[in-house]
């Protein structure tokens, strides 16, 4: 059975380049970065960082102060932007807040919460008492706290499967609403920087020190950020369309992607053939584009080898950062946007085009009208999402 | 709402005292005493010797129930698509990551950084047994069992394919024991088929249901042998796989919101085994 179209009905997502769809278009059209040298470890670590600002003197609303923590700080901002609470709201009246299922991927959830506790342990080796919150110390947090925060009272998952978590999230959805186990769906994520992962990618020496430059010649790693992204899918709407996924795994390594790309190859052609398009049809892909060495070049040179020269293909990372398991989000609203408004995004700090990554990508935006589009997201543990989309449902 | 079908074709469990479905469903029948706990990590024979030596004890109590589940289901598990679950995935990393980044950072191994992922099983799991076939790993705190168990029938009706359903949680220790706290290791692997086949068990009917929710609790014996464990709540379920005799089950999915599995042996030649 292949997956059913369904409308996004809305959509939103923030990150250190905007807080919305107009500010994030806005900042893609202005080629404006939000990589900035890393001041969020105590200890100073090189590199760049996409930091979303001013979350530190935002809390949370009291009667939801239980799930208080930077990545739930993050996420309700997310869910304050472009009236996406206002429609959640109109859907839990339509259908029942019990028919509207959450679904939400993220990397490290609220393990920030935790890393803060052991930091700030009293002599007895307690929490102290303000993260005594046994919520934020669970990497359900983000999904529960979401679906209080909306009123909800349906089918509820984290999905945590690394920097393809998000975009996961909407397979996992797609299938709930095609069995009728739910009439609407809030997908998406949040993930926000932690010392888990600004320390334990510097470890494992993927880190850039200037802001990353996907698919440079001279690119030499990735740039960490932080996002929260949401989309309300439902059978029907004047939106967009999510017309169709691919999931599969590289069985490979945890942290390397397979050498020939075979897990990707994989998930790229499945989304392909469930959204009943061909290659030729794809305007624009927005790729993993890590700028780590391997990625790129795997991902670059599938792509070639895939899609021909009308397809436009850029990383959008230079922006914002790898957001890790939000980057699914994160790109598939940047995709809805270049759909929406007819904007291929380039690639932000993409100088000198590496060959061994082929002729797709592309350094410069490009103006046209774009009807179908793909957004990859590849993670660790060889987890590969590809999402297709199209500004209507073909044919 | 009308109810879908699924067919029980392997099952994989294993904690210290009930290590293996041979121990366990025999135990949970109430046909002999539970053994005293052996060991507190499963052999996992799917690793090769050096890898399951370095392995996180996540990983190798995943990967023990899931090649069990595959193999008393006769399916290779390069075919099956898997769902992995857990509350608090991997403590013993949380705790270690935790610990070191208070103490400095930069002494964080990079090993156990990529293994600190909640995928981290499955990931390891598809390179063991050169999967390809999509993965998924989640978590829903206090209604993980029930999630996972739904997201992979759901997979199955959807899909029509056969999907390998994985739930764990393993013992927390250090201070974040104090806020998520389970005892003990406990993990429960099905393989569900969409058809009947010469491997069925059991016959599974399921519907999600709103309203109150009293989830099905196993006999107290039962229970004792899991107490504490987050993924406890799988034991009902593998309680009456064990029984072999008709039985209705509530497993929670939400506050107010209720997976009801309905339980008949299938009848084939291992129905009852």
């Amino acid at each position: 059975m292949r997956p059913v179209p369904l409308n996004l009905t809305a959509y939103t997502a923030v990150c250190a380049a905007g807080a919305g769809r107009a500010a994030l278009l806005e900042a893609l059209r202005t080629r404006t970065g939000a990589l900035k040298p890393n001041d969020f470890t105590a200890t100073p670590l090189p590199g760049s960082i996409g930091r979303v600002p001013e979350l530190e003197s935002e809390p949370l609303p009291r009667e939801l102060a239980v799930y208080e923590c930077r990545n739930n700080r993050l996420a309700w901002r997310g869910l304050r932007q472009d009236g996406f609470r206002e429609r959640v709201a109109a859907a839990r009246s339509r259908y029942g807040a019990a028919r509207v299922a959450v679904v939400l991927g993220t990397s490290t959830s609220s393990i920030g919460a935790t890393e803060e506790g052991y930091r700030r342990l009293d002599a007895t080796g307690q929490y102290p008492p303000d993260l005594r919150r046994p919520i934020v110390h669970t990497p359900h947090s983000l999904g529960e706290f979401v679906q209080r925060a909306l009123a909800l009272e349906g089918l509820c998952v984290t999905v945590a499967t690394a920097c393809s978590s998000s975009a996961k999230a909407f397979a996992h959805a797609e299938r709930l609403l095609r069995l009728e186990l739910a009439d609407a769906a809030v997908v998406g994520g949040t993930d926000s920087l932690c010392g888990s992962v600004l320390y334990g990618f510097n470890s494992l020496q993927l880190v850039a020190r200037e802001p990353c430059r996907p698919f440079d010649l001279h690119r030499d790693g990735i740039s960490l950020g932080e996002a929260a992204g949401f989309a309300l899918l439902e059978r029907d709407g004047a939106g967009p369309w999510l017309l169709g996924y691919g999931e599969s795994s590289d069985a490979h390594h945890m942290s390397s992607p397979h050498p020939q790309g075979l897990g990707a190859r994989l998930a790229v052609e499945q989304a392909l053939a469930s959204a009943g398009l061909g290659a030729r049809a794809i305007d624009y892909i927005n790729l993993h584009g890590t700028a780590s060495r391997k990625n790129d070049e795997i991902e670059g040179t599938l792509v070639a080898d895939l899609f021909p020269a009308t397809t436009l293909a850029s990383s959008t990372k230079g922006w914002t950062g790898h957001t890790l398991g939000a980057a699914g989000i994160l790109e598939a609203v940047i995709t809805l946007l270049a759909l929406e408004h007819s904007l291929a995004p380039g690639t932000l700090n993409l100088s000198t085009p590496d060959p061994a990554c082929g002729p797709r990508i592309r350094r410069d935006n490009e103006a046209r009208p774009l009807a179908f589009a793909l957004s990859n997201s590849f993670g660790f543990g060889g987890s590969n999402c590809v999402l297709a989309f199209g500004r209507t449902r073909p044919r | 709402m009308a109810a879908h079908r699924a067919y029980v074709e392997g099952i994989g469990l294993w904690s210290p005292r009930l290590a293996g479905w041979e121990i366990a469903g025999a135990t949970l029948r109430g046909g002999r005493e539970p053994p005293a706990p052996v060991t507190t990590r499963p052999a996992a024979a799917l690793l090769p010797p050096t890898e399951r030596r370095r392995a996180p004890d996540a990983v190798v109590l995943a990967l023990e129930v899931a090649a069990s589940a595959c193999a008393m289901a006769r399916r290779d598990p390069q075919t099956l698509a898997s769902v992995f679950a857990s509350t608090y995935g991997d403590p013993a990393i949380s705790d270690y990551m935790c610990a070191t980044l208070a103490q400095d950072g930069a002494l964080i191994s990079p090993t156990k950084f990529h293994n600190s992922v909640h995928n981290a099983p499955a990931g390891y799991w598809t390179i063991a047994t050169g999967a390809t076939a999509p993965y998924t790993a989640l978590t829903a705190y206090r209604h993980t069992f029930g999630t996972a168990l739904l997201s992979a029938l759901a997979q199955v009706a959807s899909d029509a394919v056969p999907v390998l359903c994985v739930a764990y949680d393993s013992e927390t220790t250090g201070p974040i024991a104090t806020m998520a706290p389970s005892r003990g290791q406990l993990a429960l692997a099905l393989v569900l088929a969409p058809e009947p086949s010469a491997t069925s068990r059991a016959r599974l009917s399921w519907r999600v249901r709103t309203g109150e929710v009293r989830e099905g609790a196993p006999r107290p014996a039962n229970a004792a042998l899991a107490a504490g464990n987050a993924i406890a709540s799988c034991l009902a379920l593998a309680e009456a796989l064990a029984d072999g005799t008709p039985r209705e089950l509530v497993l929670s999915l939400a506050p107010r919101l209720a997976l009801e599995v309905s339980l008949e042996p299938a009848g084939g030649p291992q129905g009852q085994a």
